[in-house]
């Protein structure tokens, strides 16, 4: 216990830096997944196309070498992040996005088709079908599948540690050198402090779904 | 719901915006590709004689990226194949008639779906060895990877045994077999045949998710490269690096869709064959495939 006190300061450090990158990362993925969504069901082909290609690759490409590409690769064309944790947020937001746009996509699949046909016998057009009709019904039928992308993406935050960002993973690793007589106190610790980011999220993810959800 | 179902067939001015809308699109898009391949040619990346390299077994760098793509691929094999043995152990332990079974395997899952991955394979790599448990890099990826996905393929297999009719056990009950005889000649099977393509998915995940070793200095792809990339700087300065990181990354991405291919074409050999007719939806959710660790929201 005199050591959990001992490194207060340094884990409390650290579980902010992970909150916060998970809910950055998590609003820019939503925002992202979302226009790769209205992206992929557009009229517009090219667009369609687009979103899906962008899609494959990040479902396809490792979260490291996504980390890897844009904290070491994007010097080569004379790019560089201000810094470790907006690269980060970069990596991760990017990474998430695709999955985001996965979930969502499901969620119109699952609005039946006669909301968008009535929407546009009255004369909406796809932006307004989208936004005022299918959009609203299909983030509620997705919330679990989106609460179970932001529980894996706070779990994903863990990667940063691998790329000098000090989140928990990374204390784990600094202070597991400098104790291995308390490591299993260490890894306590540190579970415990993605527990109280998952757990929490977990159940007001169940009952926002039982509040939002449509009985059909 | 298909998306010709959310607006109505372009007319004529709605094509002509359309086409004028794809073709500044393709212009900016282009310009944005132009300007990043010029900015690597005024650095000289697009040199041929820096991505000869990757082709010229004198330089060892082919051997050495497939030296690295057998070590991730040997990893994925013993996570994979572990994991599902585990992990079929598990589904059934979770669907046991006796709470001492069922209660402490609820718990095994649902902890090792909570923790992230990297942690569990720090804790094998950092922890074990104090306990007396000889360590190795590969091994503790291995154990992670195993940990993890046994736990979800646990999950998996749990909704796949669910998921076969329930006169296929109503039957086997009927004809006198045991609980034991009806899960392993009735039901795992059946169940085992339709998550088959779900399987080949979280083997892509794995695969994805091996990448991690990396971060704990096992020698799979990233790891090769970077340590590839360190020797070339060495020698010669900053001249390789772009290419065998790229090199890497391609190599991750045509492995996974390959694999994706085959889990796509097992589902469509599964839905045709009569014997398992009644096979849903077998999609990966969202959240498994981000890999890494799922969510911790069961899933019914």
């Amino acid at each position: 216990m005199q050591f959990l006190a001992d490194n207060f300061p340094l884990l409390r450090d650290a579980f902010l830096t992970t909150l916060s990158l998970a809910v950055i990362s998590g609003i820019c993925a939503l925002v992202l997944g979302t226009i790769l969504v209205a992206m992929r069901v557009s009229p517009v082909g090219p667009l369609r196309a687009l979103a899906t290609f962008y899609v494959e690759v990040f479902r396809n490409t490792p979260l490291t070498v996504v980390f890897f590409f844009l904290a070491f690769g994007i010097y080569e064309i004379d790019l560089q992040f201000p810094s470790r944790f907006i690269t980060a947020v970069a990596a991760l937001s990017s990474y998430t996005a695709a999955f985001v746009c996965e979930a969502l996509r499901s969620g119109i699949n699952a609005v039946p088709p006669g909301q968008a046909e009535a929407a546009r016998a009255l004369g909406l057009d796809f932006g307004q079908t989208l936004r005022t009709v299918v959009l609203p019904q299909a983030f509620r039928t997705v919330v679990p599948p989106l609460g179970n992308v932001w529980i894996a993406l706070a779990k994903n935050t863990s990667i940063a540690a691998g790329f000098a960002v000090t989140d928990l993973t990374a204390a784990l690793q600094r202070l597991s050198n400098a104790n291995a007589d308390q490591l299993l106190l260490v890894f306590a610790a540190i579970v415990v402090g993605y527990l109280v980011i998952t757990l929490p999220s977990a159940a007001l993810i169940r009952i926002i779904e039982r509040r939002v959800a449509i009985i059909r | 719901m298909s998306a010709t179902v959310l607006f109505d067939v372009p007319g004529p001015r709605a094509r002509r915006r359309q086409r004028i809308g794809t073709a500044v699109g393709a212009v900016v898009v282009l310009a944005l590709l132009g300007l990043g391949l010029w900015r690597l040619a005024i650095n000289g990346q697009l040199d041929p004689a820096r991505w000869a390299i990757l082709f010229d077994p004198n330089t060892n760098v082919p051997q050495a990226l497939g030296e690295a793509l057998v070590n991730t691929l040997q990893v994925a094999a013993v996570g994979m194949i572990a994991a599902t043995v585990l992990g079929a152990f598990l589904a059934v332990g979770r669907l046991s008639d006796h709470a001492w079974v069922r209660v402490p395997v609820i718990a095994v899952i649902e902890f090792f779906r909570a923790v992230p991955l990297l942690v569990l394979i720090l804790f094998c790599l950092l922890f074990l060895p104090t306990v007396g448990i000889p360590m190795t890099a590969f091994r503790a990826l291995a154990l992670g990877l195993t940990l993890y996905n046994m736990a979800v393929l646990a999950e998996i297999f749990r909704a796949g045994i669910l998921s076969v009719d329930r006169g296929q056990s109503e039957a086997a009950f009927a004809l006198g077999m045991r609980k034991t005889q009806v899960m392993t000649t009735v039901l795992l099977p059946q169940a085992v045949r339709r998550m088959l393509p779900v399987l080949v998915a979280q083997l892509v995940v794995l695969l994805k998710d091996s990448s991690l070793g990396f971060i704990v200095s096992y020698l799979e792809l990233l790891r090769q490269a970077r340590s590839l990339v360190e020797f070339f700087n060495s020698r010669f300065g900053d001249l390789y690096t772009f290419q065998i990181y790229v090199a890497a990354a391609l190599i991750y991405i045509v492995v996974n869709v390959l694999l994706s291919q085959v889990a796509r074409s097992i589902e469509k050999r599964t839905r045709r064959s009569a014997k398992a007719a009644a096979t849903e939806d077998v999609e990966l959710p969202a959240d498994v495939q981000m890999g890494g660790g799922g969510g911790a929201v069961p899933h019914v």
